[in-house]
């Protein structure tokens, strides 16, 4: 039956591990991934899962283009990112798995438990691209275990490709010795909607990848499980943001398809009308911005989703929105650009254009939320911020917290949240539609429908009364009164908390994202005895107080970013023409402190051990004595 | 019988204000003399007078143009917005706001040429609003260039030789688009007509889509010359179901009776070339309305709380 003799088997102790499975795209994966995720999780491990997914929706299979996937992380302790490479791997052919290789993903010493069949396969071009491919991977030290997947589950199912994936579930189960009532009550929910055969056979398959692991393999892993205390839900960053926008008491959703934001939409059209809510998809993007703007000047909760290329798109209507002073909140999911880019893949590179990104000067509010569970609350906290300083919120997420799937506690919802804005009470005579508090800049917003309320509304300059006002003075009201309800809504913002001592050689600063990875990296590196930090940023326009005096205390200070930044010594790169990431471009503006930044734009999640090298890189490096610098 | 009791004190209520079309100016318009807007300012003030809306509870959204300065001259809430984009934001303040009154007003460039896009879509929503889009041929706020409803060897600034192509015809544009339900033609010159015909755009369910031919006193002043001067290049198209305003007939003698609901003969007659034609060229009270259609019911705080902790179960771990 197999090539392998059987062994005594042996059982290795770990606190965290990080699987693939990597098939064409239409093979499962994503279902076996999801369905193990939740098993860990229920189990009471930390887990972290990314999709690996093509741009196209079914490309040619068996190719290097055609990788289809999932990563997961697990653990007993919480894990806040993807980690490094994985060190276990189910692949169904070859070119997937290669592709993975090119990519680096997987650890010198990965496990691969690889479909069998092609090896020796009739066609002769199947068995020279495998031979071929097999030897590129000859380079590293993997552990390669042929499996005959397809066999074993045609032995259950007539297709393979609807059987597959919970052949590989089972191999997982029994090596990661996982509970199979719980996987079971996972396949009974996943496929409720189909038959009771389809359940059957799905158990069934994950069964025999049980008795195939273990009949041939002689290695299981061990994560201890701590079963959680409190009531915890799993669930990927737009989900989050979906329902974070439902928590908020949001009313309306306008949208244009666009990758990776679109399915926040998706979520939301199944069950935003059950809520009073709905989906707006308008005919384009600039026309989702004009259509929740509308909206919200008629009173109602209007959000707007989209990604790079669709903000580009919606910059006329963010300034209007911000001239008018009609509150608006806009997410946008960043993905790796410029134009269109790396569709499916993260970046940090909207942070510059979306505080900055228009002609003439809009203030605005800028929000990043660090982890999933951040992505549900940053809705509820950008409504907020938008209808208290009627402005525009632009909240940034990314491809990264957009599919990555975490578990967090279940959140405590307020009734609070859902209390609409529309309050159509007669206005007081006298009472003009910007009225601005000259010291805050903060006025009454009149909703139509206000009785003795009437007024236009313009994207001119306008005075008080909103009415075309070219006048000088009257203009420079309006910027500074615009202008300053950000240093209002700053004055009540907490200065960030920083991660370690909070003095030190290194501090190492991020937004969004990247802050589960960061932290990583910095506990490894103090581990060591290394005086680093981390402060991760959420709130960057207006930034969070206090920044100058935190980052002083340390000898060095360095953002670590993924977007595009220059290296000093490459063709023409010196400190004078050298561009730097777009947080230090801020925070160097902000605070006049000689911040470095260490970016890369990989079109992937940072990986701690990246950063980690990239914290004792820094460290070594001598400090830097210029002219004039105080730090 | 209670339900009776508050019907009659509505309609107290109603009969005790009655506002005068000079009751929904807030200002006087600040166009050039002779500009044909003023023409349409005042029949829609004419018909806010007769249907006595309340100016708290309707809302003239405009785009960029002389013509969206509208909003700032009604007493209504008013919404001037950008170059191209009144649409969206008065279909978002539709789906908002179903009960109010929505007005939008736009130019021919606002319309067709930077907000086409928006055009054609608003009209397949079908939303239920009163569209007025000003045409008088050129980009009057930015002096003197082509628009593409300039007829075609027209001279401006940016076409000193004359307009290459053929004028784009928002008529045969509109009527192209599936679910249009209102697509008429008026004159500011004709007062009595530009009336009847806002008064059927507003009783009509949808969007009403009414294109406003108007004279430029400055850049354009001759485009409409011939028709003013010589009312037998004009045929009205009348019907019941469309307009036949009473005392036009001694003026124009070219009558054709059409039914609005006839979309075949209505594009036919859009497409013809031998005369002016002003009327209603189709109209559908039937067809899908957006704010109709997609009208969710309410559902309390509470009970989205409720709701949402049960989808939560879905997340469960």
């Amino acid at each position: 039956m197999s090539k392998m003799a059987k062994k005594e088997t042996k059982i290795t102790e770990v606190s965290e591990h990080t699987v693939e499975i990597i098939t064409n795209s239409g093979e499962g994966a994503q279902k076996c991934a999801q369905i193990f995720g939740q098993t860990c999780a229920k189990m009471g491990n930390g887990v972290w899962t990314v999709e690996i997914i093509p741009a196209e929706i079914e490309p040619p299979h068996h190719t290097v283009t055609s990788t289809s996937g999932n990563i997961i992380r697990f653990g007993k302790e919480k894990i806040t990112n993807w980690g490094d490479q994985s060190k276990l791997a189910i692949a169904f052919n070859e070119q997937v798995l290669l592709s993975r290789h090119r990519l680096d993903s997987l650890d010198d010493n990965c496990i691969i438990l690889h479909e069998s069949m092609w090896e020796d396969h009739e066609d002769d071009f199947i068995r020279e691209q495998y031979a071929e491919a097999m030897a590129e991977m000859s380079t590293k030290n993997y552990r390669f275990i042929p499996v005959p997947i397809e066999e074993e589950a045609l032995k259950i199912v007539d297709n393979p490709s609807h059987g597959k994936n919970m052949f590989a579930l089972g191999l997982l189960a029994e090596i990661y010795q996982r509970d199979l009532s719980i996987i079971e009550k996972q396949i009974a929910h996943i496929f409720r909607l189909k038959s009771e055969k389809v359940i059957e056979s799905n158990i069934k398959l994950v069964k025999a990848g049980m008795e195939w692991a273990r009949k041939n393999l002689e290695f299981r892993f061990h994560i201890e499980s701590i079963p959680p205390q409190e009531e915890r839900i799993v669930m990927n960053g737009n989900q989050a943001c979906a329902l974070g926008a439902i928590a908020a008491g949001m009313d309306l959703c306008a949208m244009y398809p666009i990758t990776p934001a679109t399915s926040v939409s998706h979520e939301l059209s199944d069950i935003f009308e059950t809520y009073g809510g709905m989906v707006h998809q308008a005919e384009d993007e600039i026309a989702a911005a004009g259509v929740a703007l509308g909206a919200s000047y008629g009173g109602k909760v209007a959000l707007t989703v989209t990604s790079g290329p669709g903000m580009a798109l919606k910059t006329e209507f963010l300034a209007l929105a911000i001239m008018v002073e009609i509150p608006l909140v806009v997410l946008d999911v960043q993905r790796g650009g410029p134009s269109t880019g790396l569709p499916t893949k993260v970046e940090q590179s909207d942070l510059l254009s979306s505080i900055y990104g228009q002609p003439g000067d809009a203030p605005r509010v800028v929000i990043a939320p660090r982890s999933i569970e951040e992505c549900f609350h940053s809705m509820v906290t950008a409504r907020r911020i938008a209808e208290t300083f009627r402005c525009v919120v632009i909240v940034l997420t990314d491809a990264n917290l957009a599919t990555g799937v975490q578990q967090f506690t279940r959140p405590e919802l307020d009734v609070r949240w859902q209390q609409g804005p529309i309050d159509l009470s007669p206005v007081p005579e006298g009472l003009r539609p910007y009225d601005w508090d000259p010291k805050t800049g903060l006025s009454r917003r009149i909703i139509p429908g206000a009785p003795g309320g009437q007024h236009t509304v313009t994207g001119l300059a306008h005075d008080e009364d909103s009415l075309v006002s070219y006048h000088p003075s009257s203009n420079e009201r309006g910027m500074r009164m615009r202008s300053r309800k950000l240093a209002v809504f700053q004055s009540t913002l907490m200065p960030p908390t920083v991660n370690g001592e909070e003095e030190g050689d290194l501090l190492v600063v991020g937004w969004g994202s990247t802050h589960g990875a960061i932290e990583e990296a910095v506990d490894r590196a103090r581990a060591e005895g290394k005086k680093v930090s981390a402060c991760q940023l959420t709130f960057l326009s207006p930034l969070e107080p206090g920044l100058k005096d935190i980052f002083r205390k340390f000898r060095k200070v360095m953002t670590v970013e993924i977007n595009y930044s220059d290296t000093v010594g490459d063709p023409y790169i010196t400190e004078e023409t050298r561009r730097y990431g777009q947080l230090a471009w801020l925070l160097r503006a902000h605070t006049l402190v000689d911040i470095d930044c260490w970016t890369s734009c990989p079109g992937q999640p940072l990986r701690p051990k990246d950063i980690y090298k990239s914290i004792v890189a820094k460290l070594d490096e001598p400090v830097k004595l210029q002219k004039g610098a105080s730090l | 019988m209670s339900g009776l009791a508050l019907s009659l004190l509505d309609l107290e209520a109603d009969s005790s204000v009655c506002l005068e079309a000079e009751d929904y100016e807030k200002r006087p318009g600040k166009w050039c003399a002779g500009c044909g807007d003023f023409g349409a300012l005042n029949a829609v003030k004419r018909l806010l007078a007769k249907e006595q809306l309340q100016p708290e509870k309707m809302a003239f959204v405009s785009g960029i143009g002389c013509s969206s300065r509208f909003p700032h001259y009604v007493n209504a809430y008013g919404f001037h917005g950008i170059h191209g984009r009144a649409l969206p934001i008065a279909t978002g303040l539709k789906l908002a706001r179903p009960e109010l009154d929505v007005f939008v007003v736009m130019g021919d460039g606002d319309c067709t040429s930077i907000g086409a896009g928006h055009w054609i879509h608003a009209t397949r929503y079908n939303a239920d609003m009163v569209v007025l889009m000003l045409d008088n041929n050129i980009y009057g706020l930015t002096k003197n260039q082509t628009s593409p409803t300039t007829p075609q060897g027209y001279s401006s600034m940016t076409s000193p030789r004359g307009s290459v192509l053929p004028a784009l015809d928002p008529l045969q544009a509109t009527l192209g688009v599936s679910n249009a339900s209102f697509v008429a033609q008026t004159a500011d010159w004709v007062p009595a007509h530009l009336y009847a015909t806002l008064q059927a755009a507003y009783e009509h369910p949808g969007f009403s889509f009414i294109r406003i031919l108007q004279r430029c006193p400055k850049f354009t002043p001759d485009v409409f010359q011939d028709q003013i001067k010589n009312p037998d290049l004009t045929e009205l198209l009348v019907h019941e179901d469309g307009v036949d305003p009473p005392g036009l007939d001694k003026l124009f003698k070219a009558r054709r009776v059409h039914d609005p609901k006839n979309l075949d003969d209505g594009r036919a007659l859009a497409h013809r070339r031998d005369m002016l034609r002003l009327g209603v060229f189709f109209r559908d009270d039937s067809l899908p309305v957006y704010d109709q259609i997609r009208a969710v019911p309410p559902v309390s705080a509470e009970e989205k709380i409720k709701r949402l902790n049960k989808e939560f179960e879905r997340y469960a771990v």
